[in-house]
């Protein structure tokens, strides 16, 4: 989540990365931790605030945990970044994507689920992280 | 680079241009087991950037958890016909595939 990482993202969006170049911007730690707490603490997340500023659209039920598909807007001014977390996942964290003001701060992507789980959106803006959960059932997991 | 494994559609809004990005990558977590009962490994796209006229506006860091030929859609402000979008994703074995397109 951190600014350095993004600039050094615009640094090389256009040319091949070496994978040693690729290992330096992934957030290993934040995406391979089998802890929601962990995964945000490697994202330097802290004090996150409850926002209704913050709308996910997701199914209340999802046949297939293979492909969940994901509505996320911020309405919090100056996002900066959205992290998606599923808390039951073996890896929480999803996806970490980071804006630039030529962005509105609307997504939509398709996750995994293993389980019935909360969908937990975490939104930076300046110093501080904003949070919203929604709960989708899972019928039949998909994180083999 | 092969530039198939990246589709985008743009659609001009007016106020904005909404981007729509299919990808094909098999997204495999390392958890799955194959047929002969062996643990497939991990193969999986960890970064995509996108830029505006060679700006980067949008970058994703991803896990194993984004599903299976990902799917993303975004809405760029302040874009006007004939600007240039890029797309570019890596994955955690090297590959890596490009896309670039003018709004219409």
């Amino acid at each position: 989540m951190q600014r350095r990482e993004f600039l050094l993202g615009m640094l090389i969006a256009t040319v091949l990365i070496p994978l040693k170049a690729l290992a330096a911007i992934w957030n290993k730690a934040a995406f391979e931790s089998a802890q929601l707490d962990e995964a945000s603490r490697q994202l330097a997340i802290d004090g996150e605030i409850p926002s209704d500023d913050i709308v996910i659209k997701a199914p209340m039920r999802a046949e297939n945990g293979a492909v969940v598909q994901v509505e996320i807007t911020s309405h919090i001014p100056n996002t900066e970044a959205v992290a998606i977390f599923v808390e039951k996942n073996p890896t929480p964290l999803i996806a970490n994507y980071m804006f630039s003001h030529a962005v509105l701060p609307h997504i939509v992507t398709r996750i995994k689920m293993a389980e019935t789980s909360d969908i937990k959106v975490v939104v930076k803006s300046g110093q501080r992280y904003f949070v919203q959960s929604a709960r989708v059932e899972v019928l039949e997991g998909g994180c083999g | 680079m092969k530039a198939n494994l990246i589709k985008m559609r743009t659609q001009n809004n007016g106020e904005f241009v909404e981007v729509k990005l299919l990808m094909q990558h098999p997204m495999e977590t390392g958890r799955r087991k194959n047929e002969a009962g062996s643990l497939v490994d991990a193969h999986f796209i960890q970064l995509v950037t996108v830029t505006l006229n060679g700006n980067l506006v949008l970058e994703g860091q991803w896990g194993i958890g984004v599903a299976k030929d990902p799917y993303l859609s975004f809405a760029l402000k302040n874009v006007n016909a004939g600007d240039l979008i890029e797309v570019t994703w890596h994955d955690n074995m090297g590959k890596s595939a490009q896309h670039r397109a003018r709004v219409d």
